[in-house]
C-alpha cells in the first residue's frame, strides 16, 4: 500500500502540540468563565457524592446553568452539564429512548427515567433538581448500587421454565400474549421499588418489579399448572405480594405504565383461590 | 486473575447467545460486560428476526435476499448458514418464552420487511429485541452463568508473533468500572467479543452512548484485520432531533413516506417503483436526503412518515411503541400527525473478519454480531437480519469456542500467502493513518497466563497514566470533532475531498489524544476514564471507516461516491481489509464469495 507521506517534516510535532494545546486551554477558560447559556437558561441542582474525594465525602449540590434548547430532556442537560463544566459528574445512561432502564432518576421529587423526561414538562421548570434513587445505596453522584434490586428479581426464578421442555413451537392465544403484555414491558429501571414505601421499609420485601416478573411468568399459558403452583409459593413468601398496601405509588412512577399495583392484586387473588382449593 | 473456559465480552444479545451456547457444550463461562445486560442495544431493536419458518418460504429465499439485499458482496456461505440456522433459533426462542405476537391460531407472527421475497419478518409488537434481550438474560440467569456486570473490557490479551496469523488469545483485561480494579481474565478455550455497534462515531445515530467500537479497536490493534467498514447502514427513519428509530416495521404494516409537497416520493421520483417504502433500506435514504436537497424536506430537513390510514386497532396491536417514541422524543402523535423522519446511522455492516463459527485469524478469539464482519450483510444489511445473526453466529461461537466440531469452515480469515484472489491497494491517503508512532496490543509470554498478566499490566500502565495527567484535553471535545467530520462528510452521499478531510480530522484527532487527561480522579465509577478509553476506539473505528469508503472507488449498498456511481463488478466484487500492522495501517482486498450450496450468486441489477 502507498500512502502520501510529508517528505520532509521541519516542525517539531511536539511544540506544535503544545501550542495547540495552549490555545485550547485558553478557549476552554473562555468558555467556563463566560458560558453562553442564554437569559432563560435552565438551573440545575445536582446531587453529588464521592466516597473518595475529600471534597465530595459529605453529600452536596453542585448547580449547573444550562441552555434551554427546545425538546431538552434531563438527560440532555446532565450530558451538557458533564461535557460543558465537569467532567466528573457521574451518572448512568445509555440508550437515550427509555429502553435500557440506566437513568431512572429523583427528579424534582419523583422517580423518573432522565431521557423520557422534557425539562418544559416538569411543573417547576426554572429549576430542575436530581437526586439519586432514595431508597439506594448511592455509589456516586447519581449512581446506585443496583445489585439488592437484581436480587429481588433473581429470588422470582425470572426465567421461562416449563416442567416438560417444549417440542417444537408452542401456540399461544392472542388473548393470553395480551394478558402477560404489559408485564413484559419492565426494563428493570428501579424506580417503583425505588418510589414504594413498603420496600423502604422492608429490605426483603420482593417488590413491585419482581412481583410483575412473577406474574409475567404465571399467567403465561406455556408454562404448566405444577410450574405456577411453584411461583405462587415463591410470591406468597412472608416478604411477597401480602406485603403490598395497594399504595399505588409503583404504578404512578413506572416509565412503561405497567399496571403494578393491579398486578400485585392479581396475583394476591390467585394465592387466595389456590389456597382455598386445599380447603 | 479470573479464569473461565470461555470468556464473552458484551451482554447484548449476541454475547448472551453465546454464552449460552457455550454453557450447552460443557463450558465454564463468564460474561463481561461494561453495562449490566438488560442495558444493552439489543434492547432497542425494533422490528423482528427474519426467519423461513413458514410453508410458501425456504432457506434459499432468505440468502437469496441477503445476498442481493447486501449487492452481492456478502459472502454466500455465511448468508446461507444465517438463512438455515435462522429458524431453529427463532423456535429456540419461543421455547424459551419469548412473548412474540401471535397469529388467530396462536403460531407467531411475521409481517413483510424491507428487501424480502416473503414476509418473514417474526416480531414482538415493535420491541422485538426488548423481548429478545431479556428472554435470553432469564436463560443465562436460569443456566446461573456467571456474569461480570459493570467490567469494561479494554484489551484483549494477544501473542506477539510477527504475523498475526499465529497469535494466541488467552483472554481479556478488565477495568471494574465500579471500584478501579483492573484485572486479567483468563479464557481457557476462547474470547469471544460481543461488544456490538459502532454509533458514536456519528453524531447523528439510533445507537447508544455505549457503542463505541470497543471491539474492532480491540481486535484490529491485536492483529485481526477489519473488512468492510465503509458499509455503513443510514436507516431512512429516525426522528430528527434525537435519532431514535422508528422501526422498518412501520412501513412493512403499510406506513407511507410524503415529501413536503405531499407526493409518495418512492414512487413519485422513481427511488423503487415496485417495493416503493419497502425497498432496501440503502435505497429509501438516498431517496429521502435526495429529496430533501432538492427542496422537497419538510423543513428543508426532514420527510413525513404517515401511518395514520392504518386505524388505532392496527396501530395498538402492532406498532404501539412507535406512537410512544414518537410522542416522547418528537413531540408528534402519531395517531393524529405524520411523523418527522429523516436518514440516520444505524448499523455497521463491517467489522471484525470471521469466518462462520466466529473465528477470526488469531486464535482463541472469536467475534459475534454487529461486531463482527462475517460478511453476512455483505454492502447492506436487511432489516430484520441483524437479530437472526446475533442468534445464529453468536451460538455458533459460542459452541465451538467450547470445543463442540462445526466441520471446516468455507471462509478463510487472516492474510495468508496461500490465501486465493488477495490484492493490495494502492490507495493515496492525505495523511498517514494509524498510530502516531509505533504500536501495537500484543505481549510476549511463556505461559497463557504470563501473556494475560503482562497484558494487565500493560493496561494498568495505560490507565493509571490518563489518570496522572494533571491537565490536557477532555476527550468529549476530540470525540465530539470526530463526530461532526463524520457526519458531514462520510454519510450517504460522500465524495472525495470530503472523505480525505475527515481522514485529515481524524489525524488531527489522534494528535489530540495524545493530551487527553482525565479530570476525575477517583477509582469509583469514573466514567469520565470510561469515556476516554472509549473515545480512542471510536477514533480507530473512525479512520477505517474513511480509510474503506475514500478506497472504494464505486457505488455499491450502502456505499455510494459522487465520483462513481455506478456499481464496478468488474474490479469490486472484493472486501477491503484493513491491517493495523503496528501502527501503520495496511489496505487490501479478499474476493468476496458467491458460490453458494447449490447455486452461484451471479451479481444482478438491483431492482426494487
Amino acid at each position: 500500500m502507498s500512502t502520501q507521506t510529508p517528505d520532509t517534516d521541519e516542525t517539531d510535532p511536539q511544540a506544535e502540540r503544545m501550542a495547540r494545546k495552549e490555545e485550547r486551554a485558553a478557549e476552554r477558560e473562555e468558555a467556563s468563565s463566560t458560558p453562553d447559556v442564554g437569559e432563560d437558561a435552565i438551573t440545575l441542582k445536582v446531587f453529588r457524592y464521592d466516597p473518595e474525594v475529600a471534597e465530595k465525602q459529605e453529600p452536596r449540590f453542585d448547580t449547573f446553568h444550562v441552555p434551554r434548547e427546545p425538546g431538552i430532556t434531563v438527560l440532555d442537560a446532565l450530558i451538557y452539564a458533564r461535557d460543558t463544566y465537569d467532567s466528573s459528574l457521574t451518572f448512568r445512561h445509555s440508550c437515550r429512548q427509555a429502553v435500557c432502564g440506566s437513568d431512572a432518576l429523583f427528579i424534582n421529587g419523583s422517580q423518573r427515567l432522565g431521557c423520557q423526561t422534557q425539562v418544559a414538562d416538569l411543573s417547576n421548570s426554572d429549576t430542575v433538581r436530581v437526586e439519586p434513587l432514595p431508597h439506594r445505596e448511592v455509589v456516586k453522584d447519581l449512581v446506585v448500587d443496583m445489585d439488592h434490586f437484581y436480587d429481588q428479581m433473581d429470588a422470582v426464578e425470572p426465567y421461562f421454565s416449563p416442567t416438560e421442555e417444549p417440542d417444537g413451537e408452542q401456540l399461544q392465544s392472542r388473548e393470553n400474549r395480551e394478558k402477560i403484555k404489559m408485564s413484559t414491558r419492565c426494563i428493570w429501571c428501579g424506580a417503583c421499588m425505588s418510589s414504594c414505601n413498603v420496600a423502604a421499609g422492608d429490605n426483603q420485601y420482593l417488590g413491585p418489579a419482581a412481583i410483575n416478573k412473577a406474574y409475567r411468568f404465571y399467567f403465561d399459558e406455556r408454562e404448566d399448572d405444577e410450574r405456577q403452583e411453584e411461583r405462587l409459593k415463591i410470591i406468597e413468601q412472608e416478604h411477597g405480594v401480602w406485603r403490598c398496601q395497594t399504595q399505588f405509588s409503583c404504578t404512578t412512577v413506572c416509565p412503561k405504565d405497567i399496571p403494578l399495583t393491579e398486578h400485585i392484586q392479581e396475583l394476591k387473588r390467585e394465592a387466595v383461590k389456590s389456597n382455598l382449593k386445599f380447603w | 486473575m479470573y479464569e473461565h473456559d470461555v470468556i464473552v465480552v458484551g451482554g447484548g444479545g449476541a454475547g448472551l447467545r453465546a454464552a449460552i451456547g457455550a454453557h450447552e457444550a460443557g463450558a465454564d463461562v463468564a460474561i463481561v460486560t461494561k453495562l449490566h445486560p438488560v442495558r444493552s442495544h439489543t434492547g432497542a431493536a425494533e422490528g423482528g428476526i427474519n426467519a423461513a419458518l413458514r410453508e410458501g418460504d425456504d432457506w434459499e429465499l432468505h440468502a437469496y435476499d441477503t445476498v442481493k439485499g447486501g449487492d452481492y458482496i456478502t459472502d454466500a456461505p455465511a448468508a446461507e448458514t444465517l438463512a438455515q440456522d435462522a429458524p431453529d433459533n427463532v423456535v429456540q426462542l419461543e421455547n424459551w418464552g419469548m412473548p412474540f405476537s401471535r397469529e388467530e391460531d396462536g403460531r407467531m407472527s411475521q409481517r413483510p420487511f424491507g428487501g424480502l421475497s416473503f414476509p418473514r419478518t417474526t416480531y414482538a409488537g415493535a420491541e422485538t429485541g426488548h423481548h429478545l434481550l431479556h428472554t435470553l438474560y432469564e436463560q443465562v440467569v436460569k443456566r446461573g452463568i456467571t456474569v461480570y456486570d459493570e467490567w469494561y473490557v479494554t484489551r484483549v490479551a494477544v501473542t506477539d508473533e510477527d504475523d498475526p496469523n499465529d497469535r494466541e488469545c488467552y483472554g481479556c483485561v478488565a477495568w471494574d468500572i465500579q471500584t478501579g480494579e483492573i484485572a486479567g481474565f483468563r479464557g481457557r478455550e476462547g474470547t469471544i467479543l460481543a461488544t456490538g455497534g459502532d454509533g458514536q462515531v456519528f453524531d447523528h445515530t439510533t445507537n447508544a452512548v455505549a457503542n463505541t467500537a470497543d471491539g474492532v479497536a480491540m481486535a484490529y490493534r491485536a492483529g485481526v484485520p477489519i473488512e468492510d467498514m465503509e458499509f455503513v447502514q443510514f436507516h431512512p427513519t429516525t426522528l430528527p432531533s434525537t435519532g431514535v428509530l422508528i422501526s422498518e416495521g412501520t412501513r412493512g404494516e403499510g406506513g407511507i413516506l410524503y415529501n413536503s409537497e405531499g407526493e409518495r416520493l418512492m414512487f413519485e421520483y422513481g427511488y423503487a417503483t415496485n417495493d416503493g417504502e419497502l425497498a432496501s433500506r440503502d435505497v429509501v435514504s438516498r431517496g429521502e436526503l435526495t429529496e430533501i436537497n432538492a427542496g422537497r424536506g419538510v423543513d428543508d430537513e426532514y420527510v413525513h412518515l404517515d401511518m395514520r390510514h392504518l386505524g388505532e386497532e392496527r396501530i395498538m396491536d402492532r406498532l404501539e411503541n412507535i406512537l410512544h417514541l414518537a410522542e416522547d422524543f418528537e413531540g408528534v402523535d402519531g395517531l393524529e400527525n405524520p411523523m418527522p423522519v429523516k436518514p440516520g446511522h444505524h448499523y455497521e455492516m463491517g467489522g471484525v473478519e470471521t469466518n462462520e463459527h466466529g473465528e477470526t485469524c488469531i486464535d482463541g478469539l472469536y467475534a459475534v454480531g454487529e461486531v463482527a464482519c462475517v460478511s453476512v450483510h455483505g454492502s447492506n444489511r436487511l432489516g430484520g437480519n441483524a437479530l437472526p445473526e446475533l442468534l445464529v453466529f453468536g451460538a455458533r461461537a459460542g459452541k465451538h469456542a467450547a470445543g463442540e466440531d462445526l466441520g471446516e469452515p468455507e471462509i478463510p480469515v487472516g492474510k495468508t500467502d496461500d490465501a486465493e484472489g488477495i490484492e493490495e491497494s494502492d490507495v493515496d491517503f492525505p495523511v498517514e493513518p494509524g498510530a502516531l508512532a509505533a504500536s501495537s496490543a500484543v505481549v510476549s509470554g511463556d505461559t497463557p497466563e504470563e501473556v494475560v498478566e503482562t497484558a494487565r499490566e500493560a493496561e494498568t500502565e495505560r490507565i493509571e497514566g490518563l489518570l496522572e495527567k494533571e491537565e490536557g484535553v477532555n476527550h468529549a471535545e476530540v470525540r465530539s470533532k470526530i463526530q461532526k467530520s463524520m457526519t458531514a462528510n462520510v454519510n450517504v452521499f460522500r465524495e472525495e475531498s470530503a472523505i480525505e478531510d475527515s481522514l485529515e480530522t481524524i489525524r488531527e484527532a489522534r494528535e489530540e489524544y495524545q493530551d487527553v487527561y482525565v479530570a476525575d480522579k477517583s477509582r469509583t465509577f469514573n466514567t469520565d476514564l470510561q469515556h476516554t478509553i472509549e473515545t480512542r476506539n471510536v477514533i480507530d473505528a473512525a479512520e477505517t471507516i474513511a480509510m474503506g469508503a475514500l478506497a472504494r472507488e464505486e457505488f455499491r449498498g450502502a456505499h455510494w461516491r459522487k465520483e462513481y456511481q455506478e456499481r464496478r463488478d468488474d474490479e469490486w466484487l472484493k472486501h477491503t481489509m484493513i491491517s493495523w500492522n503496528d501502527g501503520t495501517p495496511e489496505l487490501w482486498y479478499r474476493p468476496a464469495l458467491l458460490e453458494g450450496e447449490n447455486q452461484t450468486y451471479e451479481p444482478k441489477e438491483r431492482h426494487y
